[in-house]
């Protein structure tokens, strides 16, 4: 075992992991944190905790996350390159390992653009495999990025993301390559919507025995309504939602759409279960969290397995 | 080259409005090539803010010079006899050459006329896009002779993120994705591992992280 993680213990148990996400809110009230986090108790193995998502101010994940270890809860740390230098971010990661956090996610983070400051400068000292690289270095070499030794340095498990379903298809398996040769300890994947796409990718992704190297968890979202299905499929970029998930959300009548969200999602939980390789499940029901606990029994993920 | 815009012409005349007498330079160099400062624009800029003035009922004196280089103090060494008779300065030169203005007259308000842009490329008429950030240590000949430092939104050093599609950055369908290109290009001269080494954490101290950088060439500095 690398780290005290919980998701560690789950994944190296052989156990699917369970995780599901906690989008802190736009302002300093701790309560919502609590709220979100409560719905997921007992239903996931870990909560991960976006870091100024879409670009928008939040309150800051190392904050929330923070707010939810103090739950009894184990938060994954997100942490964007777009936000922090490496100095930032090498001091964020050892206060946040100072309060009990010892999972977390890097990645480059959604361009300014998308959000609500999009006049900001985003820092991108840098980018989201050395990024990995610097926090392996801080556990496994007890240095940071520049070189000095740490007192009692961090033991993070590290997570990153990634995105099967962007361009070039044909570079996605080499770049999942780069990230397990900078020391990623799991994957989270981009929303599954293209089982097919995703598929042929793992099975690059077992040719090359990464699947062995790294945990993967297939992403899965629980589509809303019609409406969230064609927005996702047309203006979210590297987002791949096929015309039939589409056109199965809009057959059926509003008031039943929802369910029939949950109905795909949970489909699709039990035929990646059978993909070799996938050793869990990210489940992101943004700002539908109240519904993860549904998706988790019906897929057969209940209960979750009691790992001290 | 540098590239530059002209400024708003408003931002002009509230720069030179308290003065009577202007001396309105250009630079024969990059600004000529981005049709922003050279001579012609020189012309232009001085009818609308004669026609602007003249409108308020105001005379404007404007003398028009260009340079070889603004930025080299040669030749702004030229601009000595026509400095003296004037209020104001206004250059439309890029930031160089309107600090070597500055530097040279002490005694003259000196003003920019354009809007320095980045360095790059002429990629058809009329349209130039970004090409080097002047890093300081350049990784062209690892990425195949594309830079993601200036042409990656991300700055990513290692690969595409996941908003790549269709060849386009996920910031807008006008940008293309750097990472794209940098990968066909590998693909195209047969060097698809390359792709795999990873770049280490960038040193920016050759770029700005050193402060204001400067270079001496002891072989020619007198
Ligand atoms: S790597 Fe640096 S020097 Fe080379 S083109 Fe890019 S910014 Fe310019
Ligand atoms: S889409 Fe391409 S150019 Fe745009 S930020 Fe991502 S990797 Fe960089």
């Amino acid at each position: 075992m690398k780290t005290d993680s919980v998701l560690e213990k789950v994944l190296k148990s052989g156990n699917l992991a369970v995780t599901s996400e906690c989008g802190p809110p736009r302002g300093a009230v701790p309560e919502k944190v609590r709220q979100k986090a409560e719905m997921l108790r007992g239903y996931v193995d870990a909560v991960n905790v976006t870091d100024n998502q879409t670009a928008m101010v939040r309150m800051s994940s190392f904050a929330a996350s923070v707010i939810i270890r103090q739950m009894g809860l184990h938060p994954i740390m997100q942490m964007v390159t777009r936000d922090r230098n490496r100095l930032a971010m090498q001091s964020d990661i050892i206060g946040a390992y100072s309060h009990g956090i010892n999972t977390m996610l890097c990645l480059s983070g959604d361009h300014p653009h998308f959000g609500d400051h999009p006049m900001a400068m985003g820092v991108h000292d840098i980018d989201s495999i050395q990024f990995i690289q610097m926090v392996r270095k801080m556990r496994d070499e007890g240095k940071f990025q520049g070189g000095a030794d740490i007192e009692n340095p961090p033991k993070m498990f590290i997570g990153a993301a990634a995105n099967p379903f962007a361009d070039p298809f044909e570079l996605r398996v080499a770049r999942l390559a780069k990230k397990v040769a900078a020391g990623v300890d799991f994957i989270q994947t981009q929303c599954i919507y293209n089982l097919d796409k995703f598929e042929k990718w793992m099975a690059g992704v077992r040719d090359r025995g990464l699947d062995e190297k790294c945990y993967i968890l297939a992403g899965i979202t629980p589509i809303k309504t019609v409406g969230m299905a064609r927005y996702m499929k047309n203006k979210v970029p590297g987002m791949d939602v096929p015309q039939e998930v589409v056109d199965r959300m809009a057959g059926v009548p509003k008031e039943k759409q929802a369910e029939e969200g949950i109905k795909i999602c949970v489909e699709s939980i039990e035929r990646l279960k059978q993909v070799k390789g996938v050793a869990g499940f990210h489940i992101m029901a943004i700002e539908w969290e109240q519904k993860v606990p549904e998706i988790v029994e019906k897929a057969g993920l209940y209960p979750r397995p009691q790992i001290a | 080259m540098i590239t530059a815009e002209r400024k708003p012409l408003e931002e002009i005349i509230e720069y030179i409005r308290p003065f009577q007498k202007i001396l309105l330079i250009g630079c024969n160099e990059c600004v000529t090539v981005c049709s922003a400062g050279g001579r012609k624009e020189v012309g232009v800029l001085s009818s609308l803010l004669q026609m602007s003035f003249l409108k308020q009922g105001k005379n404007l004196q404007i003398r028009e010079h260009t340079l070889e280089r603004q930025c080299d103090p040669e030749y702004v060494e030229e601009l000595v006899s026509m400095v003296d008779g004037v209020d104001a300065i206004l250059s439309m030169a890029c930031g160089c050459g309107v600090q070597e203005i500055c530097r040279r007259f002490k005694n003259k308000p000196v003003f920019p006329a354009v809007n320095t842009k980045f360095m790059g490329a002429s990629e058809r008429q009329g349209v130039w896009a970004e090409r080097c950030q002047g890093c300081g240590n350049c990784l062209l000949g690892v990425t195949g002779g594309i830079c993601p430092i200036a042409r990656c939104s991300k700055q990513l050093m290692n690969g595409p993120c996941g908003g790549s599609t269709s060849g386009k950055c996920e910031i807008s369908p006008d940008v293309d994705c750097a990472w794209q290109l940098i990968w066909d290009r590998l693909k195209a001269l047969g060097m698809e591992d390359r792709y795999e080494e990873i770049i280490p954490a960038k040193d920016w101290r050759p770029g700005r992280a050193a402060g204001p950088r400067k270079i001496i060439r002891e072989d020619l500095a007198e």
